[in-house]
């Protein structure tokens, strides 16, 4: 009785914020459960009849569990928190407005997962990838995996550990659970020449010599072994080969998986989409999903609001790809070369909490192969001058830079300055995302990402 | 003229964008029609003496820092004759301890460091992280501010009457306590300060380029001055940020 009278107090806090023009409510009505009773998230996961998943990772993670979303919604109901509020508070949330629920579907801050998959005991984690991110929020990449490495030891012994076998420190952390499905890509034909230069885990869990790369996919996540202790990526339960890379529009790949293979196709760009979906694919089979319904929802997924978004403007398109931290970005860049670059590009550079205070990041960014073909470069947010800053001694001409601190001037500069039935390229990180989205919804351009989010 | 650098350990000490400081020394020197030879020093590889005019080393995680360590020990007494000759020296974060006498971890466990700079470092409890802003003179005339960003566990404590490399405005600096931040010996420098530092800071970058040029020519030069609106932009940014949210206990 005590917890009904909670829920029902946390969700008028939501529509009332709401109501207050404040956002979505996609949080407050947790953080005011989470405060009155700390157990309220575990009592309400334990009421799921067919318990709850985890997704986490440092980069895809919304995509991801959006993605299994799709594959799985229409067979189960979901409490799934898919506006990416992924703390405590925003899985409280989710929990409280899913009345009906069958599963629970969550993706989870990297820093949170310990504690989220200690409360809520799910039936099932998947664990896409550890890049560096953030280093004045979430601490070494090393502290991190150590706090999952206790997290993932601690699961139930029957839960499934759906585990990305390139990344080495995954790997090492799942190592041991007999439960496990480990995916990866197969594919050498789409591995790049080199490891970028922010790669992160690329010394030998074991024994510390560098490890040998048969292929490299994104970061340090590929087909490793150790010439010293030999410890290599394991063999493959569910691998993508055969990959094509559409340009911006889609990839599709051989999903080989222990049922059978199928050919998927995705609506979104670049190998790092290839492994949020084969992530979902996987984590959907463990969850009971058949290769039908993950062609099928993989086929009619939609971006995640802001990952990979096209907004009409006019008779112009602007294109919203976010970045947050070195691997990701250098994996858009990648899709942006290999699309062929874009002559303008306006990259919006925030350093509140959400963007990581540290800006240091955007120099670990390999922006350097889009530099060739820059005309013009729309540098705006709170740090636009460091952004400037990047590409003078990247080697851009000062004179191609605009420098345009404020979101709204820079995004009508960005679209007037785009020639009609054109495209403007807008790289924004995750605060500067949530502005601009905001500038184009009061221009009429989107809806809110709340309502997206309900939809 | 011709400037050669050493980067030691870019392959494992590069977690706050050290590749940044090498672009601005790179590209200012450029600027100027100064070469800069930029070299990588690795694991094993030796110092030799006279080899190179300016030495950079960055920051890693503590696993990779303890992977590197017994090889920076010896190199210790090549990089100190370099120095003691006149090189120049860009130490950031963990570099700048490694280049102390030692680091003692929480456990009490010491990892020797190679001494050039007079200071330790002790790890603690709360990591300081935040922007930071410093008054330096390293030269005399007038003080100059440098702007950056550290996160840093170990408290670092410099000896009786070594120079520190600037006056804490705000943020924690070498320990959260005494006010002070870096070290500085003749033409080496150590500081916690990312960011990264040189971007922001360009008179640190040219100070630098200078006292590498000194060795060859035989004094510090004039260098000519380049258009640094955008430099002096972001560091006024990156200042008010350490004013209004620097960390302090």
């Amino acid at each position: 009785m005590r917890l009904r009278v909670e829920i029902a107090l946390a969700r008028a806090a939501g529509s009332l914020s709401r109501l207050a023009g404040r956002g979505g409510g996609t949080t407050i009505p947790g953080k005011i459960l989470a405060t009155v009773d700390p157990a309220a998230l575990g009592t309400l996961a334990g009421r799921l009849p067919l318990g709850s998943a985890i997704v986490s990772a440092t980069n895809g993670k919304t995509t991801t569990a959006a993605m299994v979303a799709e594959i799985v919604g229409d067979r189960v109901k979901l409490a799934h928190n898919r506006a990416g509020a992924n703390l405590v508070s925003g899985v409280a949330s989710a929990l409280l407005y899913s009345d009906g629920a069958e599963l629970g579907l969550f993706e989870v801050d990297e820093g949170a997962f310990p504690d989220i998959a200690g409360r809520i005991r799910p039936q099932a984690v998947c664990l896409g990838n550890l890049f560096r991110d953030q280093l004045d929020r979430y601490g070494e990449l090393e502290h991190i995996a150590e706090r999952w490495r206790t997290a993932v030891a601690d699961l139930d012994p029957a839960a499934w550990t759906v585990v990305n076998a390139d990344d080495p420190l995954l790997t090492d952390i799942a190592r041991g659970r007999t439960e496990a499905l480990r995916f990866g890509i197969d594919d050498p034909s789409v591995a790049r020449e080199r490891l970028s230069h922010a790669a992160d885990s690329k010394y030998c869990r074991t024994c510390g010599a560098p490890y040998d790369y048969a292929a490299s996919y994104v970061g340090h996540l590929g087909d490793y072994r150790c010439p010293n202790c030999h410890e290599a990526r394991p063999p493959l339960d569910v691998a993508a080969k055969a990959i094509a890379l559409a340009g911006l529009e889609s990839s599709s790949f051989d999903l080989v998986t222990p049922e059978g293979t199928r050919r998927v196709s995705v609506p979104l760009p670049g190998l790092y989409n290839v492994y949020n979906a084969l992530a979902a694919a996987s984590l959907s089979l463990v969850l009971g999903a058949g290769l039908d319904d993950i062609e099928a929802g993989l086929g009619r997924f939609r971006a995640a609001f802001g990952r990979f978004e096209r907004i009409t403007a006019g008779d112009r398109t602007v294109l919203l790809l976010l970045i947050k931290n070195p691997a990701g970005a250098n994996e858009v860049v990648r899709t942006l070369v290999d699309a062929g670059a874009p002559g303008r590009l306006l990259i919006a550079l925030n350093d509140d909490i959400a963007d990581g205070r540290d800006v240091s990041w955007i120099w670990d960014v390999d922006f350097e192969p889009l530099i060739g073909s820059l005309q013009e470069l729309v540098a705006t947010g709170a740090r636009a001058q460091e952004l400037a800053l990047r590409f003078k001694y990247g080697g851009l001409d000062p004179a191609r830079i605009t420098l345009l601190p404020d979101l709204s001037e820079a995004l009508s500069y960005g679209v007037e300055s785009t020639p009609a039935g054109g495209e403007l390229v807008v790289l924004p990180t995750y605060t500067a995302m949530l502005a601009l989205r905001e500038i184009a919804s009061d221009q009429g351009l989107v809806r809110p990402y709340w309502e997206e989010a309900v939809a | 003229m011709k400037l050669v650098v050493g980067h030691l350990y870019p392959e494992y000490l590069n977690i706050y964008a050290d590749r940044g400081n090498i672009a601005v020394l790179e590209r200012r020197s450029a600027w100027r029609g100064i070469e800069l030879d930029y070299r990588t020093i690795g694991l094993g590889e030796p110092v030799r003496p006279g080899e190179h005019d300016l030495y950079y080393v960055g920051g890693g995680q503590d696993r990779e820092q303890a992977l590197i360590a017994p090889d920076l020990a010896a190199k210790g007494p090549a990089l100190i004759e370099a120095v003691e000759a006149g090189a120049a020296f860009l130490a950031v974060c963990g570099g700048y301890q490694l280049l102390g006498r030692f680091y003692r971890d929480r456990s009490g466990a010491e990892l020797p460091g190679i001494g050039l700079l007079p200071h330790h470092t002790v790890a603690g409890e709360r990591r300081m992280i935040g922007d930071v802003l410093l008054e330096c003179e390293l030269d005399p005339g007038g003080p100059q501010t440098l702007a950056g960003f550290e996160n840093h566990a170990g408290r670092t404590h410099l000896d009786e009457g070594a120079e520190a490399l600037g006056r804490v405005v705000s943020g924690f600096g070498n320990n959260g306590k005494d006010g002070f931040e870096g070290c500085r010996v003749a033409g080496a420098v150590g500081t916690y300060l990312h960011g990264p530092l040189l971007p922001r800071n360009a008179w640190l970058a040219d100070w630098l380029i200078a006292r590498a040029l000194a060795r060859r020519v035989g004094e510090v030069p004039e260098l000519e001055p380049l258009p640094d609106e955008l430099e002096s932009a972001a560091k006024d940014v990156s200042a008010e940020r350490a004013k209004s949210r620097g960390g302090r206990f």
